[in-house]
């Protein structure tokens, strides 16, 4: 009849940062001039960002989400100019 | 007058500003650690140039975080005097007190060379020793200067005349390849609405000197000497 104990549980969050649709992206469009100029003439659109990769500890995997969405709009992405997506996988 | 310049682990060019308000005819500047939350008694704070923070995730995003920031934010609230120079105009946008984004450049490069600034008003602290439409030469020293806002941001910046210099050749006309990092709108530089917060990318201090090449910059200095004189 004891309360269950709380259980913690870690996650590995992956949050890809890239250049929002419209903002200038000279990174991008350079690299794909040179793939063009390698022959790869099949790409359409390029784009270059940051991936940034950390591991938390979390309730659940919901709270896990809302804490990294919450870094990411705080810290790790300009959201004036940046989009960015989110993986969160739990760890053992 | 009393002036704070702000110290980040990275900055660089301090000592720049402190020459320019000596050379101005001002009191010899305070140097404030990034750690420091006191800016009682100051009427200018300067950020000056420089990669904080190794420009880490962004330029300026991890130097806005600071706590002198969160006391520099209250200070501007306050209606007291900002100017952030380069790596200080990133971080001054980082921390929300100016509007807008510092892009990479758009020939990806660093650009370091001169370039000239047209004064679009003269009627602040700031430009009060200038001409308005004047054009000067100053250095620049950055990657990542490329001025970005939103239509509805940029309109506002326009409308409301909170555009400081813009980049333009020696006569003053906007030409594009006067335009190094390819700033939305030739922007160098911006004013809060109370036209009190300055960020601007080139280094005016860095031509305060004749032995240096000129003073061409030397009147921004002795403008805010002049207005912010005790």
């Amino acid at each position: 009849m004891s309360a269950p104990l709380p259980v913690t549980l870690h996650f590995n969050a992956t949050v890809t940062v890239l250049p929002k649709e419209g903002v200038l992206d000279p990174e991008g469009q350079a690299i794909e001039r040179a793939l063009k100029g390698l022959g790869f003439s099949e790409v359409e659109t390029v784009h270059a960002g940051k991936v940034i990769t950390l591991s938390l500890t979390a309730a659940d995997r919901a709270e896990a989400e809302r804490r990294v969405r919450e870094m990411a709009e705080r810290l790790l992405a300009n959201p004036i100019i940046q989009r960015y997506t989110l993986r969160i996988e739990e760890s053992a | 007058m009393r002036v704070g310049v702000v110290l980040f682990p990275g900055t660089n060019r301090e000592r720049d500003v402190l020459t320019a308000f000596v050379r101005a005819g001002a009191p010899r500047p305070r140097l404030i650690w990034h750690e420091e939350s006191d800016l009682a008694g100051l009427d200018l704070v300067v950020l000056p140039g420089g990669f904080s923070y190794g420009d880490y995730l962004r330029p300026g995003a991890m130097a806005a975080l600071s706590p002198v920031m969160t006391a520099v934010r209250a200070f501007a609230a306050r209606g007291g005097y900002v100017l952030g120079i380069c790596n200080g105009f990133q971080i001054l946008i980082e921390a929300g007190i100016l509007p807008g984004a510092l892009l990479r450049n758009v020939t990806l490069r660093f650009l370091a060379q001169d370039c000239h600034l047209r004064v679009e008003r003269a009627d602040t602290a700031f430009t009060r020793h200038f001409q308005k439409g004047a054009v000067f030469r100053a250095p620049m020293a950055h990657g990542d200067g490329n001025y970005f806002a939103d239509p509805a941001t940029l309109a506002r910046l326009e409308g409301e005349g909170l555009i400081a210099f813009r980049y333009t050749p020696p006569a003053g006309e906007l030409a594009r390849e006067a335009n190094p990092n390819g700033s939305m709108n030739h922007i160098a530089g911006i004013y809060s609405a109370n036209l009190r917060v300055l960020g601007l990318m080139p280094h005016p201090e860095d031509l305060v000197d004749p032995v240096i090449g000129g003073e061409d910059g030397l009147p921004l200095f002795t403008g805010l000497a002049e207005a912010l004189a005790a």
